[in-house]
């Protein structure tokens, strides 16, 4: 029994490894990107638009308004970032539903890159946003002792993303693979739909939890700048 | 459970990838179409404004003028009112008048008629009188009503007030001819009758010449030059059409 699509390898060169989860992802890819390219081609920005438009528009307004609602205030500059995130996961947790079809957030590796990515993201916004003095501030707040504590912290998050995505989608492709052999009728077609639940809230869940890293160091990193611009500004 | 780090770094690239291409072919022409469609959506609804407001002015502009429309209406109805009013008066006036000239042309040919119809009236009824007093005094005996006639103007004559019969007497003293004009052929015993009575009364004979007038009505005339002595039974008519004048006036008064 194969627990991860990474374990299904096309070929094999040394290192580099071409396995079902890097081929999947591909062509996700390639489906969103041509459905996006398919819709927007036509995009019209009259009063009446085609259905589909109407149905990615929604979609997209609705990730910005989240992003927005966690507190980010410019959504526009994070959507790229937070919206593949949650499209991407959604995507790849819906086509589930395909017979045969596993999943690349199945895969531990999978998971581990979108949370390295997210890692990576959440400082580079926050320097972006409030400059590297700024940023590397938050880690001493409330005072300094804090800060192997907010390294900690950071780490571990990153982590809890990665599993717990992991955990979900492969959990429910193991139940459903358990059920088929106890109860091959009824039951997988319950848990495939529970799977598909499951799925969208992870992808909400992962898309959301980054968001709100940002948030947490862009605020942080805002308030470290406007205090050390207070003073200066003051004397002037 | 392993994790393939190729896999890992395959997958970060993957995303990232996936990050620049879905920004390109998704969000920023979605997100573009929608600022645009918001922009129109804002630049109509400004539009529309713009257009309400004006339509409003416009409005405001149309009442206005309406206002103005009503009283200067108004006031033109007025003055159409009154110079109606004063046409009304001067057609009024003017009827009246043509009204009270009717009238008095109306009044004035009324009394032509009535003087026309008294004329006629008394020309009748002399002729009725005469008619009957003829008849009647020819049904009377012998008695012939010319000879009646003469005797009451003989009568008439030497009853004459002193003034009269001086002018009569010159008139015979200057040797006029005396004429003598009567509604019938006088008989010749009247016809001497009267000039003896006259040259009893004057004491002087002239010339008479006989001449007959039936407008005189049964009546006797001597006319000279200088002197004029009659009577006829117009004078007793022209009692009767004064009276009977005098009582129609008291009727209309009473």
């Amino acid at each position: 029994m194969r627990l991860s699509p990474d374990e299904m390898i096309f070929w094999e060169y040394g290192f580099v490894k071409l396995n079902l989860t890097i081929v999947t992802t591909w062509a996700l890819m390639l489906l969103m990107v041509l459905g996006a390219w398919a819709i927007t081609r036509g995009l019209k920005s009259n009063i009446k638009t085609t259905r589909w438009q109407s149905v990615l528009e929604m979609l997209i307004i609705m990730i910005r308004d989240q992003i927005k609602e966690v507190g980010l205030k410019d959504p526009e500059k994070y959507i790229g970032f937070i919206g593949t995130l949650f499209l991407f996961i959604a995507t790849s947790n819906l086509l589930s539903i395909i017979p045969w079809y596993e999943p690349p957030t199945g895969s531990l590796s999978t998971t581990v890159a979108l949370a390295i990515s997210v890692f990576i993201a959440v400082p580079v916004f926050g320097i972006a946003e409030g400059g590297l003095k700024g940023y590397l501030k938050s880690y001493l707040q409330p005072n300094f002792i804090m800060l192997p504590f907010n390294i900690i912290s950071e780490i571990s998050r990153t982590l809890a993303l990665a599993v717990r995505l992991f955990g979900n989608i492969m959990s429910g492709g193991l139940i459903v693979s358990v059920l088929l052999s106890i109860a091959p009728f009824f039951f997988p077609i319950i848990m495939s739909a529970l799977g598909l639940l499951t799925g969208m809230i992870q992808a909400y869940i992962f898309a959301i939890l980054a968001g709100v890293y940002i948030t947490a160091a862009t605020q942080d990193a805002k308030v470290k700048k406007v205090q050390a611009n207070a003073p200066r500004s003051g004397n002037n | 459970m392993n994790i393939n780090w190729f896999t890992v770094i395959a997958q970060i690239i993957n995303f990232l990838v996936l990050v620049w291409l879905l920004k390109r072919f998704l969000y920023k022409p979605v997100l573009t179409a929608i600022d645009e469609r918001d922009k129109k959506i804002a630049s109509q609804l400004e539009n529309a404004a713009a257009k309400k407001a004006e339509a409003e002015k416009e409005y405001d502009k149309f009442l206005q003028k309406n206002d103005i429309f009503d009283k200067e209406r108004a006031a033109q109805m007025n003055s159409v009112y009154e110079e109606a009013d004063l046409e009304k008066q001067r057609l009024y006036h003017g009827i009246r008048e043509e009204a009270t000239a009717l009238r008095k042309k109306y009044e004035a040919s009324l009394k032509q008629r009535e003087k026309d119809l008294t004329v006629k009236l008394k020309r009748r009824t002399k002729e009725e009188v005469f008619a009957i007093t003829e008849k009647t005094l020819a049904d009377l005996a012998d008695t012939k009503l010319d000879q009646q006639v003469v005797k009451v103007f003989i009568n008439k004559i030497e009853n004459l007030d002193k003034d009269n019969l001086s002018k009569l007497k010159n008139a015979f003293n200057n040797n006029e001819i005396i004429n003598v004009t009567s509604a019938f052929e006088l008989s010749p015993i009247s016809k001497s009758v009267l000039q003896k009575t006259l040259k009893d009364i004057t004491g002087l004979e002239t010339d008479f010449q006989y001449s007959i007038d039936p407008e005189l009505i049964s009546g006797v005339e001597i006319n000279t030059k200088s002197y004029q002595l009659s009577w006829n039974i117009e004078a007793y008519l022209e009692v009767l059409k004064n009276n009977s004048i005098t009582k129609d006036n008291d009727n209309e008064s009473a």
